[in-house]
């Protein structure tokens, strides 16, 4: 079987004083095209060094790891550049948005340097702040940005270019529960273009979003369960009912 | 609280005040609403249910006292108990002596019991989500949607709460 991610003993290791840190131990992961999946754990369990290893931004200390049938953990520095522009959006817990650009260019940037035409690309980049309650913010630079409408222009940015796999690190760390809400949608959108997602997050609104749950502890994958399909509808209406009334 | 006794007696064996006092520990605060009136009367029932046994302690400078103890039903019906993830209104003082009495009996790991019970808020979460966006946005169903969802996202926070600290007594 062959999902869109595959890891097998995926590890990396930092120096530390004494003992090496080891921020991800052996992780054996699979990810089907169109899942969408999140991953919760305690800070400091290897959460944003799992998603690095997965979108290329660092390096493993061994193990492997494929996207989409082909051995990525190897790539130049370039070929991974290359792959991230076309086929995996990433969404980063500090947004690196580039600083001398507005939020707009820095959303149509990833579109134009795959050859989308100028007209194009801002159209798609203007629909994409649209849908994230952000589009009056287009013309500034970042750093007029408030926190939570940075993390939105990142997302727009990370999406693009319709990447068939998109990696997101605390989308919703800064925001507020109607901009979530808006997130939340969006990436309902996601999972019905068969867009594959794969979240880390504390928050449980968005957690729950995803149809499969990876528990992540002192940097190994402790339980890996799906949440979808459980719980007939009645059932949670009968609930419900119980609790409110 | 019926529960949580009857764990606390699967430790070991207590009359009446021990146990009241065992129990006022594991709450806290919340320990004062605990009477004796009321600890009698719940040991009589699980004692009626098979759930332990009284034994009379003769004393000799005092009144006899009646020591209780769990039976194995006692102990089944506890392990049972532990593993049961419906969520009553009570709670997080039921899933908090939940925790001190898996760690006390060693009959449950605390974290597991959170880890289980987070995987079981999320999947009912998910389901409340999918219910209000399918709901009209103006509809009076979204309210009570939001306000389960609302509970149960506060309710998964408290669960990473509990999972900090029963990690930690786990690893010191
Ligand atoms: N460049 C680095 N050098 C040394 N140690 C690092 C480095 N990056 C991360 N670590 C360590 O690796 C572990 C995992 O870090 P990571 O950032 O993946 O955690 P996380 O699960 O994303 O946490 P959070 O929820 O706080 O974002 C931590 O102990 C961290 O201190
Ligand atoms: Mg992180």
């Amino acid at each position: 079987m062959s999902g869109i991610i595959e890891t097998a003993g995926l590890s990396r290791f930092y120096p530390g004083d004494g003992a090496p840190v080891r921020a991800v131990d052996g992780v054996d992961m699979s990810v089907a095209e169109g899942e969408s999946v999140s991953v919760m754990g305690p800070s400091g369990c290897g959460k944003s060094t799992l998603l690095h290893l997965v979108g290329g931004l660092e390096r493993p200390t061994a193990g492997t790891v494929t996207i989409a049938g082909q051995r990525v953990d190897g790539l130049s520095e370039a070929a991974w550049a290359r792959l991230r522009r076309r086929s995996v959006g990433f969404v980063f817990q500090a947004f690196h948005l580039v600083d001398e650009l507005s939020a707009v260019e820095n959303v149509e940037l990833p579109a134009l340097l795959v050859g989308t035409s100028r007209r194009a690309a801002r159209r798609r980049a203007m629909e994409l702040l649209e849908r994230l309650g952000v589009a009056d913010r287009a013309t500034h630079l970042p750093d007029r940005l408030s926190g939570g409408q940075q993390q939105r222009v990142a997302l727009a940015r990370a999406l693009v270019n319709e990447p068939v796999l998109v990696l997101a690190d605390e989308p919703t760390g800064n925001l507020d529960s109607h901009a979530t809400g808006e997130i939340l949608r969006l990436f309902a959108g996601l999972r019905e273009a068969r867009q594959t997602l794969l979240l880390v997050t504390h928050d449980p609104r968005v957690a729950a979003s995803a149809d499969r749950l990876l528990t992540m502890r002192d940097g190994q994958i402790v339980e890996d369960t799906r949440l979808d399909g459980g719980l007939p509808r009645q059932a949670v209406l009968a609930q419900i009912a119980g609790w409110e009334a | 609280m019926r529960e949580a006794m009857l764990a606390m007696l699967a430790k070991e064996p207590a009359h009446g005040y021990e146990l009241r006092q065992r129990l006022i520990q594991a709450l806290g605060p919340i320990g004062e609403v605990v009477n004796s009136g009321q600890i009698y009367v719940t040991l009589g029932r699980l004692e009626k249910a098979g759930f332990v046994r009284g034994v009379q302690v003769e004393q000799s400078a005092a009144p006899d006292k009646r020591v209780y103890e769990a039976t194995p039903e006692g102990r089944e019906h506890v392990a049972a108990w532990l593993l049961d993830a419906s969520w009553p209104k009570v709670a997080p003082t039921e899933f908090h002596l939940k925790l001190v009495a898996a760690a006390a009996t060693g009959l449950a790991d605390p974290v597991a019991l959170i880890d289980a019970q987070r995987r079981e808020l999320l999947r009912r979460l998910r389901e409340v989500q999918l219910l209000a966006e399918s709901e009209p946005p103006d509809g009076d169903g979204v309210l009570i949607l939001e306000g389960s969802a609302l509970r149960l996202q506060a309710d998964i926070r408290w669960l990473e709460a509990c999972e900090q600290r029963w990690s930690a007594r786990r690893a010191g």
